[in-house]
């Protein structure tokens, strides 16, 4: 696959990032050195409150959607990093085996008026489970080299 | 941060102080977000970072880490002193998280929060939703993390 640049995102094209498997040891592992809440950590907390049992931290399915989007396309293009995330939100608990799904779909692409060597794309991302439940969605931006920039 | 009832907007709370170290960097990205300045030390120097330095991911675990520290030390110390600890629910989501500056190996990266709104959660009786802006200061003074996240928090008393 040809690497990708700010020139070869195209409004409304959706790119999938594939697939991944979650098991209990990570959603634990990640819980332990980033977020110990108890619903992070045992299958036995969380009585009462509006969601039970043990869940992913909602930065574990972050991270891990950040992985798939390395993997899709992220890591041969001409990526320059991102300013950050405008809005994002974790709809459905990710519990231990799920198998998540992601994909992007770019929403708009702008030049920099600043910076001539880059262009900014903005996408929606989505990550689904088995079931095909929408369990987190981001609206986010990614600056990328343009072609011929050297980037 | 207490019970929903006491929490008060306008607050605001430190989180203590995070140092980035290039072991720590480079493993998280290895896992999540293995961008080659993310990983590689003379890689990162030859793109527009300079330098081998965190994934925004990474920012914001950290961010959470000092932050569920500084909430459960608090529960904690509200159930020894036998008040009624604040019970807290998974987070619903957030906006405006801004990655504004590069964070790089040895940084030390002071957090705080600051409750910005409260309101009762429409579908779930009995919980409520706090908004907290939580920021991170490098050692220079620049703010190089922010965003505001969404919490649900159990109401403990009744009304």
């Amino acid at each position: 696959m040809a690497k990708r640049y700010f020139e070869d995102f195209v409004v409304g094209e959706r790119l999938p990032l594939g697939s991944r498997r979650v098991t209990r040891s990570e959603i634990i592992a990640f819980a332990a050195e980033f977020d110990p809440q108890p619903f992070h950590l045992d299958e036995r907390a969380g009585e009462g409150a509006p969601v039970s049992g043990l869940m992913a931290s909602g930065w574990h399915v972050g991270a891990l959607f950040m992985s798939m989007l390395c993997g899709g396309f992220l890591l041969d293009s001409s990526s320059m990093g991102s300013p950050g995330i405008e809005s994002l939100k974790w709809r459905k608990p990710v519990r231990p085996d799920d198998t998540l799904t992601a994909s992007s779909t770019v929403v708009d692409t702008r030049a920099s008026k600043s910076r001539p060597e880059m262009g900014i794309v903005r996408f929606r991302h989505e990550v689904v489970n088995q079931a095909d439940e929408l369990v987190m969605w981001l609206d986010n931006s990614i600056m990328f080299g343009r072609r011929g920039s050297g980037s | 941060m207490t019970g929903y009832e006491r929490i008060v907007v306008g607050e605001s709370f430190d989180c203590g102080v995070h140092v980035f170290t290039a072991e720590e960097i480079k493993r998280f990205a290895t896992t999540y977000d293995p961008q080659r300045f993310h990983t590689d030390e003379a890689a990162a120097t030859e793109t527009h970072f300079g330098a081998l330095c965190a994934s925004g991911w990474h920012t914001a675990a950290a961010m959470m880490r000092q932050f569920v520290g500084r909430l459960y030390a608090e529960i904690e110390a509200a159930r020894a002193r036998g008040e009624p600890a604040p019970n807290l629910g998974p987070s619903l989501g957030i906006d405006e998280l801004k990655w504004l500056k590069p964070v790089y190996v040895g940084d030390e990266v002071s957090f705080s929060g600051r409750i910005v709104a409260k309101r009762e959660s429409g579908s779930r009786p009995g919980w409520g939703i706090v908004s907290v802006e939580s920021t991170g200061v490098n050692q220079s003074g620049e703010t190089v993390f922010s965003c505001v996240g969404h919490i649900l928090v159990a109401k403990t008393e009744d009304g």
